[in-house]
């Protein structure tokens, strides 16, 4: 999709990639949804997906909702070169989630002299430009971990 | 059956910004170059072993050397952590018997083919980093914004200097040594160019507030070969025989490329502590044992956390241990003499090998006095060079 096709205030975050491994994540990302990958037989979470249990080596998994609370772990403003598909330089962090896994994610509402690690946030979803999304997170009001 | 394995010959293309050849013709130069070094009739060559993500093919190479019977071709993943990873691999092959004469090669016009430093959307959609190719873990960085090598290399480095009070001022003090020893190398790019702190303070943000621009590596084009074979073939060769002492990889669990996130404590690096371990116990040497250490350095802040899981400092101590010309030339532990990936060039890795073997030789450019053992790191995998 080039740009002068872009419609004024349209997403212009890049897709995710959708893999067979990961599909699940994205499109509960796409319907609002944080979901995590459980060992359907020994019920351990795994971050990134992937088809078999390092536990158990199971290949049967299940989907389930993250609490979509975490603390922020380490993050970054990426400069130069500005990222393609964002108007502004995003916030990008490593989000460690209360189930004991990380992911990498993008703080929003946040004024850059305030970030710091350890910092609470709760998960949002921010629009990309083929309509899908993709789970940010703000800093949770008031709660400051460190 | 060789006992040892050894680097019987170094070579090279001239470091640029645009080679104005193709990728296969730098490797092919720098191939060659290495078998002359070595005095080794390229039609001997029979094992080669690149880069994964190395544009040339096997065969291409083969037929411009002429070699007459290739045994041994292997490719090893994981962008730079292939560099030191490939001596590691020929090693394996020779001391084996698989082959006897390994060329190992990495060529690219990385900065006027294509740019290993940004991302790029393609007209079909979608969005790439070259620098990442294969490694399918960087999806789920690109669609926030995480789009390049030094935006990775950052966030893996972010809580390691919280944790330890580590500010990109200190960082700038591997940027100031490297580039005092790359003004001294002719074949630097940045041969003649030293900076200082206030230099590296002035630069830039590449990625706020980690890496400035001096923090980084460059973007190069040229190629690199370096010849294995041996210990008892290389003794009968041209140069004085760098003996192989130990050679490991390591790929710990949860450990990425780069990309370093889902590892269980963030401030270790545990494949540097993976390699350290098994080159240290294979070779019965120490950190104290090398006067010199050849560090993978993209970025400033890999450097630091190489030197604390190699040993050669503790947890949290690297940002002293850089200061005071302790990495410099005439310091306790000179590293990166050369100028390393930001000073000499980015090849990948592979031309802080080949100085190693110059240092080894006693034919550096900054030559350390009374070089014996070389440390060589790509982080998962490392080697420890000798001329004893």
């Amino acid at each position: 999709m080039s740009s002068n096709q872009t419609p004024p205030g349209a997403p212009t975050r890049p897709d995710p990639v959708f893999t067979p491994d990961a599909i699940f994540f994205w499109e509960g990302a796409a319907r609002g949804e944080l979901l995590g990958q459980r060992c359907a037989d020994c019920r351990k979470i795994a971050f990134p997906p992937r088809p078999m249990c390092p536990a158990c080596h199971s290949v049967r998994r299940e989907t389930v909702k993250l609490s979509g609370r975490g603390t922020v772990a380490s993050w970054v403003i990426p400069r130069h070169p500005a990222p393609i598909g964002f108007p502004e330089a995003p916030i990008v962090a490593l989000i460690e989630l209360e189930e004991g896994i990380r992911m990498v994610s993008n703080v929003i509402d946040v004024a850059p002299a305030d970030m710091k690690g350890g910092i609470a946030v709760e998960v949002r979803f921010a629009p990309t430009r083929g309509g899908k999304a993709v789970p940010v997170f703000a800093p949770v009001k008031g709660v400051a971990r460190g | 059956m060789a006992r040892f394995a050894a680097i019987a010959g170094i070579g090279q293309t001239e470091f640029s910004k645009a080679s104005g050849r193709s990728e296969l013709q730098l490797a092919a130069e720098a191939s060659k170059a290495a078998l002359d070094d070595a005095g080794i009739d390229p039609a001997d060559v029979d094992g080669m072993i690149t880069f994964t993500i190395d544009n040339n093919d096997e065969i291409g190479l083969a037929r411009c050397l002429g070699a007459k019977d290739v045994g041994w071709a292997t490719r090893i993943p994981g962008g730079g952590a292939a560099s030191v990873a490939t001596i590691h691999q020929a090693a394996a092959a020779v001391v084996s018997g698989a082959c006897e004469v390994v060329v190992v090669w990495r060529a690219m016009n990385e900065r006027s083919q294509y740019r290993f430093g940004q991302p790029m959307a393609p007209p079909g959609g979608g969005l790439v980093n070259v620098a990442g190719n294969g490694t399918g873990s960087l999806l789920w960085c690109m669609p926030y914004g995480a789009q390049t090598p030094a935006s990775w290399a950052a966030l893996s480095a972010g809580h390691y200097m919280e944790r330890f009070g580590v500010t990109n001022r200190d960082l700038g003090y591997v940027s100031v040594a490297q580039r005092k020893h790359a003004a001294t190398n002719p074949l630097a790019w940045f041969y003649g160019k030293p900076i200082t702190l206030e230099d590296h303070q002035a630069s830039k943000w590449i990625v706020e507030p980690v890496l400035r621009l001096l923090d980084c590596c460059q973007e190069s084009d040229g190629g690199v070969a370096i010849v294995i074979t041996s210990l008892e073939r290389a003794r009968d060769l041209k140069q004085k025989p760098i003996r192989i002492a130990s050679s490991a990889q390591s790929i710990p669990a949860e450990v990425e490329v780069i990309s370093n996130y889902y590892h269980a404590d963030l401030d270790v690096m545990p494949e540097a502590r993976g390699v350290a371990k098994r080159l240290y116990e294979r070779s019965g040497l120490t950190p104290q044992d090398m006067q010199l250490a050849m560090i993978y350095d993209a970025f400033t802040p890999q450097v630091l956390a190489q030197l604390e899981g190699f040993g050669f400092c503790k947890l949290g101590e690297a940002k002293d241990f850089i200061k005071g010309g302790n990495i410099e030339l005439g310091g306790s532990l000179p590293v990166n003499t050369n100028g390393g990936l930001i000073g000499e060039a980015y090849i990948h890795g592979m031309n802080n090998i080949t100085e190693a073997v110059r240092q080894l030789r006693g034919t550096a450019s900054n030559q350390v006095a009374k070089a014996t053992n070389a440390l060589v790191s790509c982080g998962m995998a490392g080697a420890i060079l000798t001329n004893t």
